[in-house]
């Protein structure tokens, strides 16, 4: 099959002969995934492996007053029933915060309850058995007697004076607070033609990662190693908080994450149960493994964005938006979140408003408050999405209100595409976006005229489709200033080392992960053009803390843009090295010669002088022959990390086109498209897949997702017959285009592409469903999902 | 513990067993006979990540009970691999890059593989109404429907060459 889009790259500094840089080559390990040949941590199994299972609380705050054991310990199969208090004296409890998330706190957690439970689905004991099935028996068997406590499960009441503090050893329900007010607000909306005013609800939602989380924590006495198979995205940061929380030292532990079903954000975090599991293996000087269920998931994988946004825009009648304002306020459940805490998403609700237009007036409030439900933290596109689903609400809302097209608003408001660099209101940098350019390539991708035309025609007929846009902006490759700076053990840098093997082949190790996503490709891609061997000679080892560099993994849409360059640099190291031995070799200076293809070349005609095998085997078996002080050294690291700007923020436009029937409520997604600007692109197909998945998780929020709890705390719907997650039958097409502005604080230019499909969709098909039922003068939808019983009732039929 | 003897056809082995009649079979496939390219997702059969083939029908591995299978023919994606049966739909993921994760995949193309075995070339709404009950949180679907798209017609125009 031959793809369309296989185009040669429209480079530089990166075109050298044989460049796989903007080349839609496959991804090298794929066979063995579609031949069911992968091996996820839930296909682990070792010698002497038992499997725990945990008792979990049923109740979302309760003492826990006893817990008796002796039956469960009796029953078949049954090694060990663990509870908190013992489980207290191999691992000691973490605190989720970060120094540069000021005044931000929460309460030590342990990874079994030990006092107290304060969620519903909080593990107060642990069954370790020979099988997960009798584990399980035995967990039932297992009696603990609870006092139920109240149960804060409203956010807007957290910091009520009546309302309990949830932990005793903190002052009062508030996490984190941040407040901004820059320019003149007041002044400004006073000023305005028209203000609109509304708030915007976002349903709790989760990852649902196919493969649940896993992990197989095995502790070998004999070593003093503990050796932690786990799908997830940071193993470096495992194995610190492993070590840590173990007593042990960081070489004593050591990470290795295969392939991983999944992940999204949902496996970059600090649970409970992994810590418990590992605990356990220390404990019980055998491997342990536990696997999520589907249920445990819903009630333990971290959720997220459960924000409620008061927001207010500002306009003028020619178009020009005056101020932005909101209001936020999130429930992140009894903990902040270990090590990345809980405080982020608001913090980034408050960046990112208003982000993509030159509006200088914005006022912001952000309050996190503990409540007793699943916690939540860090999930695709964290943050982006409510604040897109914010900022372009208002612009269409405003838009709708002084009449005018909502593109033309934009055109008017948006950051020019030759101002950069630029700062938002809310401080951000930017270094060189393209929105004006990303808006017209949308506008002739889409046919926007056209289907304006076809709208108006259908809605005589009684067919009401809508149209909807987000410009947004998105962070991507982090500085130590999202993490490093606030004192956690998350580095924003990381690192490649390629060796050249005796028969001339590449083998990479690269301190990024592989979640799916495509870093091995984008990495063996940067190799094999930098050094200049056909792709099928570079092999990439990932996810072993043993083996790579030391390395972040894969969060913030990291992976190509931190990783790709270290691999490109090491690249192009190791080609320096092994010219100065092909130098040594031919008589001839180094400079003059270039590897293209796999062999040693003439760099000025191109005439092959010595195949990369041949040199191989004079290198390692015959060194001897060599001239005298040279040394071949045919393995080369290099370590890269953005120091030019904190974040490389990309930018990018959708747009949604849809049918709403009035009659039922249910929403037909026609169409999608997004134009976005990643900088560099690397690979064309797998920059598009990001897109295109990340969009349809996007529509899940916008559609379907949401974790039902009632008022005592209870998730009504963890399964996933009643938490709705997109399938095949309801997503649309998805059409994608690219503007592209390299950043210049690499060489590659590469920004990140995985979460801007998350950060957009929402807000588009938000705004397309408030565009299908504006003639009809519906209210309009600012409710996450928008489920067909919302959109009846602001129909006003139900 | 209430066990029971069943004999069955797995990837064209004959295979004797004793299992748990609780046991389900993705998980006998699994942990009894090391098949672990049948993915456990959901376990209450909406993810369809456990897809296998029963006396040529495609099944919920998780739905169905190990001891339910005595007498029947088995096919997981191991079997559809090394037989060459979906090989055109394993290339055709891989070139369009139908996966991302991979954890979906298996179970994914054994339902193409059914949709595909009834001749013809369905249009991109039948196959994403035949791949409804397979969850892939990765791809967005649109690039899994553009590779079993065009496997449809490739296998449409080789029956039609075949018939000339």
């Amino acid at each position: 099959m031959k793809i369309t889009d296989d185009s040669p790259p429209v480079l530089s500094a990166l075109d050298r002969p044989n460049s796989y840089i903007g080349r839609s080559v496959p991804r090298p390990n794929l066979q063995r995934l579609t031949q069911g040949r992968g091996q996820y941590v839930s296909d682990v199994t070792l010698p002497r492996m038992a499997h725990v299972a945990f008792v979990r609380s049923p109740h979302a705050h309760a003492r826990i007053k006893s817990i008796k054991v002796d039956a469960a310990k009796k029953a078949p199969g049954v090694i060990a029933v663990i509870t908190g208090a013992e489980l207290a004296k191999v691992m000691t409890p973490w605190v989720g915060v970060l120094t540069h998330l000021k005044g931000l706190k929460s309460a030590p957690q342990a990874p079994i309850a030990v006092e107290r439970a304060c969620w519903q689905g909080e593990a107060v004991a642990a069954v370790v058995a020979r099988t997960r099935a009798q584990a399980e028996d035995a967990c039932e068997l297992v009696e603990v007697n609870y006092e139920p406590l109240p149960a804060l499960t409203d956010p807007e009441t957290a910091l009520d004076a009546k309302t309990p503090v949830i932990h005793p050893s903190i002052a009062d329900n508030l996490c984190f607070e941040r407040k901004l007010d820059v320019g003149k607000v007041d002044e400004a909306l006073a000023s305005s033609d028209a203000v609109v005013e509304t708030t915007f609800l976002f349903g709790r939602h989760t990852g649902v990662t196919t493969e649940p989380r896993s992990i197989v924590a095995d502790w070998n006495v004999g070593e003093q190693k503990m050796t932690v198979y786990q799908g997830t995205q940071a193993p470096h940061m495992m194995q610190n908080l492993f070590a840590k929380h173990l007593g042990l030292a960081e070489h004593q532990v050591r990470v290795i994450t295969k392939d991983v079903g999944g992940s999204f954000g949902i496996k970059v975090h600090t649970y409970a149960d992994e810590m418990a599991t590992v605990a356990l293996s220390k404990l019980l000087k055998r491997p342990v493994k536990f696997v999520a269920d589907r249920i445990e998931s819903f009630v333990t994988d971290i959720h997220a964005r459960d924000h409620r946004v008061k927001a207010k825009i500002g306009v003028r009648q020619d178009g020009t938006i005056t101020a932005f304002e909101i209001d936020d306020l999130t429930g992140i459940g009894p903990y902040s979140v270990y090590p990345r805490t809980s405080g982020i998403e608001a913090n980034q609700v408050v960046n990112l408003v208003g982000g993509p237009y030159t509006c200088p007036n914005y006022r912001a409030q952000a309050r996190v408050v503990f409540t007793n439900k699943n916690v939540m933290c860090q999930y695709r596109a964290v943050g982006h999405p409510l604040a897109v689903a914010v900022t372009e609400g208002l612009v269409e809302l405003a838009a709708a209100k002084i009449g005018m097209d909502p593109l033309e608003l934009r055109r008017r408001n948006l950051i020019a595409d030759d101002a950069y660099p630029a700062q938002s209101a809310a401080g951000l940098k930017f270094e060189k976006l393209s929105h004006h350019e990303s808006l017209a390539h949308l506008d002739s991708l889409m046919n926007y005229a056209g289907l304006r035309a076809e709208q108006k025609k259908l809605r005589e007929q009684g067919i009401y489709r809508g149209i909807g846009f987000a410009s947004f902006i998105e962070v991507t490759n982090p500085s130590a200033a999202f993490y490093g700076v606030g004192g956690a053990k998350i580095t924003s840098q990381d690192g490649a080392t390629v060796k050249l093997d005796a028969q001339g082949a590449l083998i990479v190790a690269t301190g990024v992960t592989e979640q799916g996503q495509g870093a091995e490709a984008v990495v063996a891609q940067c190799v094999a053009t930098a050094f200049g061997v056909p792709l099928e000679r570079v092999r990439v080892i990932t996810g072993d803390t043993d083996v790579t560099p030391y390395g972040g993994g894969t969060w913030a849409s990291r992976a190509a843009g931190i990783g790709g360059e270290a691999a490109w640099q090491a690249g192009k190291a190791l080609r320096a090295n092994v010219l100065a031995v092909a130098g040594a070799m031919l008589q001839a200076k180094p400079e003059t010669l270039d590897i293209r293809n796999g062999v040693v070349v003439d760099a000025a005609s191109g005439t092959e002088r010595l195949p990369l095998e041949e040199l191989a085997r004079v290198a390692y078996f015959r060194p001897d022959t060599l001239p005298a002080g040279i040394q071949a050294e045919l393995v080369a690291t290099r370590h890269y990390v953005p120091r030019a700007w904190p974040f490389a923020f990309t930018n990018g436009v959708q747009a949604s086109y849809l049918e709403v029937d009035t009659d039922t409520g249910f929403v037909k997604l026609l169409k999608h498209w997004c134009v976005e600007d990643c900088g560099t692109i690397i690979n064309p197909q797998l920059v598009d897949e990001q897109i295109r998945g990340g969009i349809v998780q996007g529509i899940g929020a916008a559609l379907f997702e949401q974790c039902l709890y009632d008022e005592r705390g209870q998730m009504l719907n963890g399964n996933m017959a009643d938490y709705l997650v997109p399938m095949a039958a309801e997503m649309p097409d998805i059409e994608c285009g690219h503007v592209v502005s390299p950043t210049a604080d690499s060489e590659l230019g590469a920004k990140g592409a995985g979460e801007a499909g998350t950060a957009g969709a929402p807000a588009c098909v938000m705004n397309a469903i408030n565009d299908a039922l504006r003639p009809l003068h519906a209210a309009p939808l600012t409710d996450m999902p928008f489920t067909p019983g919302k959109i009846l009732r602001a129909l006003g039929k139900v | 513990m209430n066990e029971i003897d069943i004999a069955l056809t797995v990837n064209g082995e004959p295979i004797s067993e004793r299992v748990e009649a609780r046991k389900t079979l993705v998980d006998f496939l699994r942990e009894d006979l090391g098949l672990t390219g049948s993915h456990v997702g959901c376990e209450h059969g909406v993810c369809g990540a456990c897809t296998v083939r029963v006396n040529g029908a495609i099944v919920r591995g998780c739905l169905m009970l190990a001891v339910q299978c005595d007498g029947t023919i088995i096919e997981t994606i191991e079997g559809l691999s090394d037989s060459g049966e979906v090989a055109d739909l394993q290339a055709a993921f891989e070139q369009r890059n139908a996966l991302q994760c991979g954890y979906c995949t298996p179970g994914m193309i054994a339902a193409a593989q059914d949709l595909l075995n009834r001749g013809g070339v369905p249009s991109r709404d039948q196959i994403r109404e035949h791949l409804s009950g397979n969850y892939c949180r990765c791809t967005g679907y649109h690039a899994i429907v553009d590779a079993v798209e065009s496997v449809a017609q490739e296998r449409n125009k080789a029956r039609a060459g075949a018939k000339r």
